[in-house]
């Protein structure tokens, strides 16, 4: 199907039928019960999920494949959200031409950063790529808010003010970014019995788009551009002396993992037409990192899982509090009860980045292939409990000798 | 020229923490060839030390003064810290006037300590992996480091003003000539850039005339063939990290006074001192501390309303423009060696 194997199509379905059910999915609890808390099935977050899964795709598309690190994707990110609010500014709040736009912008601006950062590798292009979003950062901050030339409104963000021209606005659309006509807010609301399930506009169209960006990851992966940047993770060098010069590939696999970062933050100004500088701080380059390491780097569907993973628990753990700890572990006595949370308190509220930060390190140090090996080791497990456990080369193949170390 | 001198003079103070931190950093990398993205923690931990041992010196109980009434008509409850009642009023309170220079004999061997522990306890497993899971691991380990401090002091900057004596201004430009008001300096700033100059010359000293120095310079140089000399390494590698974990410790202590110490602080420097450390070289020691200065004096130079006129907000880029500039000019940065993270 389109081109891809029968594992590739599954995976594709599999993650088509996921995001369309989200609304379902997400929502397993009734409304208005105990357990609602955990129903992540509103709009605003599963925009969330959905616009930092793209992100999460490009950079593994870089991380994953090429094993380039960059620390400053955000910026493009950054780049994005801006270029699509000045559309809506200056033009008209159909978000098409300002999703186009940002994926451009970021297109032209991923270029221009990753020509210069690509000339060295390793580490200094971490540093690099850190140094250049931070200098995206303090730009838009300050520099670029200047009363002459305002082109980020600084600290308080770049917004939609109704004096703005929007020259192709009229008054019968919506005053928010739309479809068409079809306002990205606008949320069918379905009562089933206790439960409740809302349908956003704003979260299909991310969700369409979620699938087509990952359909393309899964050509680009499968494809012999994939493999020639799957080789320069693995020997760069050994690449150069074959004759081939390996530079256009990382480019191009840096520009189109910028691509999705601005694609990303045009959705996230799509959803909320505001661009804030913070959005291409260092701390949301790591942020990206962090899901894609969490969920599997290298991996297809890692990047998306640890992106939900990250932004769900986010979600979750930053709204209980004592009071709900202790309805929880009421069953226990007392002492042990306010013990115990004593003990969980600083990880939950406002402790959920000491929590992220424990969880992230015990993934790099225990399970390097992240939320997906750690499924595969688990399936392995249970296959082994079924099947006595064969030896890992039934047919006795001579082993393969390891390359000596350059 | 006397304009010149006060930008010169400006840039120290910010130069002397990035040179310190970079210094460890490069310690840190010339030796176990890990990059360590909690250093910035450390100079964290550092001026929080200086916090703590600020807290404990003023632990004070209560007395109530029969003689004095309070506005309301009650007797005066008066508090006395512990330290006041033990030495006397007169030399307590020196004490707890003096409580950031202080800090600096608790915080050694708590930095070392961290340092050990983290060296051993995780970094220690690193050292055969990539150099992205080096990143990564210690990069979560700042985080972890940053959201624990926050836990226990909150996320408000917390002053630990210098003592009294070393509070104020003194005129520089008068001793050297110029008129007076010409040039007036901090005195902190230049117990900072005197007490960065010694750290920084006291680990040089170390590593150049002790027997220790010379096999750890040896094992940076080549760490296989000092390892089958028979020498234990790792060991002094791990001491190596203690040392540069105190070094960035020591930083953080003093910087306390010249900016009230939050748990981001690391994180605000740490990018900045990879940067230095790059523009540097990687590896070298010396580079480290030259670009410290530099890129200091570099980023006041730009602060001033010249620059600022000329081109605006050039002070918020001017380091990561010159490092950029000089990582595609001069890859190895001002004084790489080479061989040193090269693919």
């Amino acid at each position: 199907m389109l081109g891809l194997n029968k594992k590739d199509a599954t995976l594709l379905i599999v993650v088509a039928a996921l995001t369309l059910c989200a609304p379902f999915i997400l929502n397993p609890f009734p409304t208005g019960s105990a357990m609602a808390q955990f129903n992540a099935g509103y709009p605003d977050l599963m925009q969330r999920f959905i616009i930092f899964g793209i992100f999460a795709i490009g950079f593994n598309i870089l991380f994953g494949l090429t094993g380039y690190l960059s620390f400053g994707h955000a910026a493009f990110l950054g780049v994005g959200s801006y270029s699509a609010v000045w559309i809506f500014k200056l033009f008209t709040y159909n978000v098409i031409p300002a999703i186009t736009l940002s994926v451009v912008v970021a297109a032209i601006f991923s270029l221009f950063i990753g020509f210069v950062s690509l000339r060295r590798s390793g580490i200094y292009f971490s540093i690099l790529t850190l140094a250049f979003a931070q200098m995206s950062f303090a730009l838009a901050y300050s520099v670029l808010s200047n009363p002459k030339f305002n082109l980020t409104n600084g600290e308080t963000g770049l917004q939609v003010y109704a004096d703005d021209p929007q020259w192709f606005h009229r008054d019968s659309l919506p005053d928010l970014p739309h479809l068409f006509g079809l306002s990205m807010r606008s949320t069918y609301s379905l009562e089933l019995g206790a439960w409740r399930f809302d349908f956003n506009a704003g979260y299909y169209l991310c969700a369409v788009i979620l699938m087509i960006v990952f359909y393309l990851a899964i050509r680009i992966f499968r494809s012999p551009f994939g493999m020639m940047l799957r080789a320069v993770k693995s020997n760069q060098q050994r690449m150069n002396y074959t004759g081939l010069n390996t530079r256009p590939y990382t480019l191009a696999a840096f520009v189109i993992s910028g691509m999705y970062a601005g694609l990303a933050g045009g959705l996230m100004a799509a959803m909320d037409p505001l661009a804030g500088a913070e959005r291409m701080q260092w701390t949301a380059s790591g942020e990206v990192v962090l899901m894609t390491i969490l969920g599997g780097t290298g991996t297809l569907i890692g990047p998306v899982l640890g992106a939900g993973f990250i932004k769900y628990f986010e979600n979750i753990f930053s709204k209980i509090n004592d009071t709900v700890l202790h309805n929880w572990f009421a069953f226990l006595p007392d002492g042990i009860e306010d013990f115990v949370v004593f003990i969980v308190h600083p990880f939950i509220g406002k402790g959920w980045h000491l929590t992220l930060g424990l969880l992230f390190m015990l993934v790099v140090i225990f399970l390097p292939g992240g939320l997906v090996e750690g499924g595969q080791r688990i399936g392995r497990l249970l296959k082994g409990k079924k099947k006595a456990p064969d030896s890992e080369d039934p047919e006795h193949h001579p082993k393969e000798t390891p390359h000596v170390a350059e | 020229m006397d304009a010149l001198l006060l930008q010169i003079l400006n840039g120290l103070d910010k130069g002397s923490a990035y040179a310190l931190i970079a210094l460890g950093l490069t310690l840190i990398f010339g030796t176990l060839g890990v990059v360590n993205f909690a250093h910035g923690a450390l100079f964290m931990i550092g001026a929080f030390c200086a916090v703590t041992v600020q807290r404990f010196l003023n632990l004070s109980f209560e007395t109530i003064d029969e003689t004095q009434k309070d506005f309301l008509g009650n007797p005066l409850k008066v508090k006395t810290p512990y330290v006041e009642s033990w030495f006397g009023p007169d030399l307590g309170a020196g004490i707890i006037d003096w409580s950031v220079p202080l800090a600096i004999l608790f915080a050694i061997p708590i930095m070392v300590l961290v340092g050990f522990v983290m060296e051993r306890g995780l970094i220690k497993h690193f050292y055969k992996r990539e150099h992205a899971d080096q990143i990564l691991v210690t990069f979560g380990l700042a985080i972890v480091l940053q959201e624990v401090v926050k836990y226990f002091f909150g996320a408000n900057p917390i002053q630990t003003p210098e003592p009294n004596m070393l509070r104020g201004s003194v005129d520089l430009g008068m001793m050297v000539g110029f008129q007076a008001n010409a040039i007036i300096y901090p005195i902190w700033r230049l117990v900072y850039f005197f007490f960065a100059i010694g750290i920084i010359g006291g680990v040089f000293a170390f590593l150049q005339f002790t027997t220790f120095g010379m096999v750890v310079r040896a094992g940076m140089a080549d760490r296989e063939t000092v390892g089958l000399l028979g020498i234990n390494i790792d060991r002094r590698f791990t001491i190596m990290f203690g040392v540069a974990s105190a070094v960035a410790g020591l930083a953080g202590v003093m910087y306390g006074p010249l900016n009230p110490p939050n748990y981001h602080m690391g994180m605000d420097f740490l990018v900045l001192s990879f940067v230095v450390v790059v523009v540097g070289g990687m590896g070298s020691l010396p580079g480290a501390v030259l670009a410290g200065f530099l890129l200091g004096i570099l980023e006041s130079f730009a602060s001033t309303t010249w620059a600022t006129t000329t081109i605006p907000g050039i002070n918020q880029i001017i380091i990561y423009l010159v490092a950029i500039i000089i990582l595609l000019t001069r890859p190895r940065g001002l004084m790489g060696r080479k061989g040193v993270m090269e693919d």
